[in-house]
């Protein structure tokens, strides 16, 4: 099979050659940096902007300008080596020499052979643990857009470059390669994002780019000690689809290898809708970056009192996360709720719930709120203040609103990105009962019903359904149940 | 040269309101005019601007304000320095018609203290040379004999303040690209200790060796024009974190210990090394304690030079593609036009440089010449440490002859690498030296003798420069 030739299908697994194969792979995550501005210039550091707004002579790479690193960038990269267990070593920065558009000075500023976080791993929620190599700084490049001929890169008449990405910190975080499936790539690499939202140093967004991920991936049969030769795939840029190009590289390495050929290391492209991966380039036609040591900048050492500040500033990690979510649904959870537990936690969604339930709100119905509505655009739900959520779940528990009201008010609230849900709910016509027209109600019946109050108020409570059930029939069964209960209660202490 | 023109004077004059800066200006732009189209030492002259500076300068002198220490002084800039809106071209093609969005850190510096830019200078093409004969423009000439080079790569700084166009120009030193043009025109020429001057907006060369200093006719400038552009700057992050040296010129030279470097005298020409022995012996008449030292590791020099130089020019001057800035020669796709811009753009001298440090920096290749030369570079820094336990400072000759002739050296690169003999131990070192005319050959041009200093000891180099520049006289 030639290098550029499609691979076979994901079902060429199946059978019974299938199962004397092991896939190996290891995972390179590109992540940007959530910081205020670039890594080595004051320009913002920002998403979505007009093209070439956010540049200046350094990230443009104008002749005479020099790099100043960011601190936030670097406390950022400890926070990402303290949540991976890291050892946090004196670093330097090299230039990686090679030519490209969208690189102002044609080479990357990089940490090379002393980075700045080194070791360590991550435990993923299956119990499995798969080590870190490193975690270092580097910087992006601009964005490149290919114009006309449908904007393919080889038939494009002209190309677009975007230097606003140019210069936006990055940490590079390299797995060992300890991942045996693409299911646990998908599961590696879901984990990881969540460890990187966790600690305050990305916003996790796939979609928008701040987390790119490569995979190296080999093959080789069951029980043999050696890693096969390995391919390495770009241009994964959701986690169905490393997922899914782990699994067909794999196939197509396994096809190869069955046929009696050999596998070719080279960089590979994966071809989100052909479903298949595509030869970059050959090592044979590997650049030599001629790497050296960054002139314009210094050796990098953070003190141990710096160190110690990151480590302590990164928030609960996922693991922990899940762990109090669990908690506060007890020993009496269902499959289906820990299922909730780390879909919102993998999303970053879990402090809503904790908000929701240390307001008064029962864990499962916070845990699906938060699943099913917030979920559904999780970039906006992360606006929304957790004390409105909260608010919502509230009025929805105690019955105030129904569940079809709350989900209503609910997706206002996340479009606004806050806001009381009372009064949502009362602009949309839900409106609850006040307490004061509530006691209205309440002094009304009573004295519609003045022997079944003196009972009562004599101290017979089964007579509190009556009252209740009289209130609901009046106000065509808006009222809560528990308000109507205290207020009886404190209209008999007051007569006594 | 006489003191009347010198920084010190005019800027005296303009505070106190006996010149106008506006005149001041006005007599360096005609002589300017007059003299040089045979020299060659401006790339661009800045007449507008330097009169509207000029005006600024006398109306804060009218309105109380004082303008700074260079008050009204015309000050030359190399074409490697950024300068807002003018052009800067590094003497290249390819940076044809770039002008800088924003000023080195040295211009703003220069311009707050009051200082009246008046132009660009010639130099070699990105700095790579000792004639200014690579610069793809137009060579420069030799005030002092127009048959003879200024030196390089400095020399349209050097020969502009030689010729008496401004009193006080800047220039960069990679591997003498200030002492050499320095010595050469018979001007004073300082490289700075490595940090102590931003690089901030200089277009590098090797960053790891460049430097930002003055060239003028009298030590007193050299040190007023380091007050105003040293100093730290957050904008480099290899600017040393600490306020310009304050030098005291009038310290002398008296108890001094001073090392007479057999590597800087003994292999440069007969007539060269006899000025330098005079300087030793003017030094040791002042009070200082001159004995012989021999150092060497600076014989390693020269070849650590030409391969670090190289790497890391190979690497800074990769930006110039075609796809932002300057020159562009389209190609059928990206790489091509690459190839088109920097083949039309880069002369050869700046190509055999990127192509020298390309190799260098290769894979196999890096551990016997890049890595080497960084070996080297550390062992002649131990090597100087030794020697400053023994003596304050070091002195030899700045080149190993007199300004030699346009074209003699043009055909024969390595006879032209080794004008930069004496000058590049200071470099691979990072510390500070001075070149500083002392009498003439037997051809009558200029001679400049060298001091040496640890770093950051610039005032101690000053004084003693200036015990050399009143002897010499
Ligand atoms: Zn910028």
């Amino acid at each position: 099979m030639s290098p550029g030739a499609p691979a076979g299908p994901a079902s060429d697994l199946v059978g019974p050659a299938a199962s004397d194969w092991e896939t190996v792979v290891g995972l390179e995550v590109h992540c940007e940096l959530k910081t205020v501005t670039k890594l080595f210039c004051g320009c913002p550091n920002s998403f979505g902007d007009e093209p070439d707004t956010n540049v200046c002579p350094v990230c443009l790479g104008l002749p005479g300008s020099l790099p100043v690193l960011n601190e936030q960038a670097v406390e950022l990269a400890m926070r990402i080596g303290a949540a991976l267990q890291a050892e946090v070593r004196p670093s330097t920065f090299h230039r990686k020499n090679y030519f490209y558009p969208d690189m102002p000075k044609d080479y990357q500023i990089s940490q090379y052979d002393e980075p700045i976080n080194v070791g360590g791993w991550l435990d993923l929620p299956d119990g499995s643990r798969v080590g870190i190599v490193r975690a270092h700084l580097e910087e992006d490049t601009g964005k490149t857009t290919h114009q006309g001929a449908g904007g393919r890169i080889h038939s494009a008449d002209y190309a677009l470059v975007d230097y606003n990405r140019a210069g936006v910190p990055l940490v590079e975080i390299v797995s060992e390669p300890d991942i045996r499936s693409a299911a646990q790539a998908r599961t590696y690499a879901a984990e990881l994002r969540a460890v990187l939202v966790a600690t305050g140093a990305s916003d996790g967004r796939m979609e928008e780019g701040s987390l790119r991920v490569d995979a190296n991936v080999s093959v080789r049969r069951v029980g043999e000690q050696r890693f096969g030769t390995r391919c390495e795939i770009k241009n994964l840029n959701s986690l169905r689809s490393l997922a899914r190009a782990v699994e067909h590289e794999a196939a197509r390495q396994v096809a190869v290898l069955e046929a009696g050929g050999a596998v070719v290391q080279e960089t590979r492209h994966w071809d989100e809708e052909a479903g298949r991966t595509i030869a970059m380039r050959s090592k044979e036609e590997a650049f030599d970056y001629r790497y050296f040591q960054e002139p314009d900048l210094v050796p990098l050492a953070p003190d141990a009192a710096w160190q110690e500040r990151a480590a302590a500033s990164i928030g609960l990690l996922p693991a922990a996360r899940r762990h109090r979510l669990l908690a506060l649904l007890g020993q009496d959870r269902t499959g289906a709720q820990e299922d909730q537990v780390q879909s919102v936690v993998d999303q970053g969604l879990d402090d809503f719930v904790v908000a929701a339930v240390s307001a008064g709100s029962p864990a499962p119905l916070a845990l699906v709120r938060a699943s099913n509505e917030l979920a559904a655009d999780v970039g906006a739900a992360q606006r929304l203040e957790p004390s409105s959520f909260a608010a919502l779940c509230k009025l929805e528990a105690s019955g105030e609103l129904t569940a079809t009201q709350a989900k209503a008010v609910l997706a206002e609230l996340v479009e606004a990105g806050g806001g009381d849900p009372a009064a949502v709910a009362r602009s949309k016509g839900f409106e609850a009962m006040s307490a004061d027209s509530l006691a209205g109600v309440v002094a009304q019946v009573v004295e519609a019903n003045p022997d079944e109050w003196r009972r009562y108020a004599a101290g017979d409570d089964k007579l509190a359904g009556f009252f209740t059930g009289q209130v609901m029939k009046v106000t065509g069964g808006k009222a809560d149940g528990k308000a109507v209960a205290a207020e009886l209660r404190g209209r008999r202490e007051q007569q006594a | 040269m006489t003191s009347g023109r010198s920084a010190a004077a005019l800027a005296a004059a303009v505070r106190a309101q006996e010149r106008r800066a506006a005149d001041v200006v006005e007599e360096a732009l005609a002589a300017i005019t007059a003299g040089d189209g045979e020299l060659g030492a401006f790339l661009h002259v800045a007449a507008e601007e330097a009169r509207a500076a000029a005006e600024a300068v006398d109306r804060a002198v009218a309105d109380g304000r004082d303008p700074g220490p260079l008050a009204g002084v015309p000050v030359a800039l190399k074409d490697n320095l950024c300068t807002r809106g003018m052009p800067t071209t590094c003497a290249s093609r390819i940076l044809d018609g770039w002008r800088p969005p924003y000023d080195a850190t040295v211009v703003t510096r220069l311009r707050a203290a009051g200082a009246v830019i008046v132009g660009k200078t010639n130099m070699d093409e990105f700095a790579m040379g000792s004639s200014t004969e690579n610069s793809a423009i137009r060579p420069t000439r030799n005030p002092r004999d127009s048959s003879r080079v200024p030196g390089g790569s400095s020399g349209g700084s050097a020969a502009a303040v030689a010729a008496g166009f401004v009193p006080v120009a800047l220039g960069s030193d990679t591997g003498g690209s200030i002492r050499q043009p320095a010595a050469f025109c018979g001007t004073v020429g300082l490289k700075p200790t490595y940090g102590a001057v931003s690089r901030y907006g200089l277009v590098a060369f090797a960053s790891s060796l460049d430097q930002i200093g003055p060239l003028t006719a009298t030590v007193a400038d050299a040190a007023t024009m380091l007050e105003v552009i040293g100093g730290h700057d957050p904008a480099d992050s290899t600017s040393i974190d600490r306020p310009a040296p304050r030098p005291a010129l009038d310290a002398g030279a008296d108890g001094l210990r001073v090392g007479l470097c057999r590597e800087l005298v003994d292999g440069v020409a007969a007539d060269v090394a006899r000025q330098v022995r005079a300087a030793a012996d003017a030094l040791a008449a002042a009070g200082a304690r001159v004995e012989e030292v021999s150092i060497p590791e600076l014989g390693w020099c020269l070849s650590a030079y030409y391969l670090l130089a190289p790497a890391e020019a190979s690497s800074n001057l990769a930006r110039y593609d075609g796809v932002r800035y300057g020159l562009r020669k389209d190609g059928d796709d990206v790489a091509a036009m690459n190839v088109a811009t920097r083949t039309a753009g880069f002369g050869p001298e700046v190509k055999r440089r990127i192509m020298l440090g390309t190799y260098a920096l290769s894979a196999g290749y890096y551990d016997a010449y890049y890595a080497q030369g960084q070996k080297v570079r550390t062992r002649v820094i131990e090597a100087f440490d030794r020697a400053y336990r023994g003596v304050d400072l070091l002195l030899g000759a700045t080149t190993p002859s007199t300004a030699f002739r346009l074209g003699e050296r043009v055909d024969d690169p390595l006879a032209m690498y080794l004008s930069d003999v004496c000058t590049v131990p200071s470099n691979l070192a990072g510390h500070p030296a001075i070149s500083v005319p002392f009498g003439t050959g037997d051809d009558g041009l200029p001679v400049g003798a060298q001091l040496l200093a640890p770093a950051l000891e610039e005032p101690r180099l000053l004084a003693a420069a200036a015990v050399l520049e009143a002897a010499a006289r």
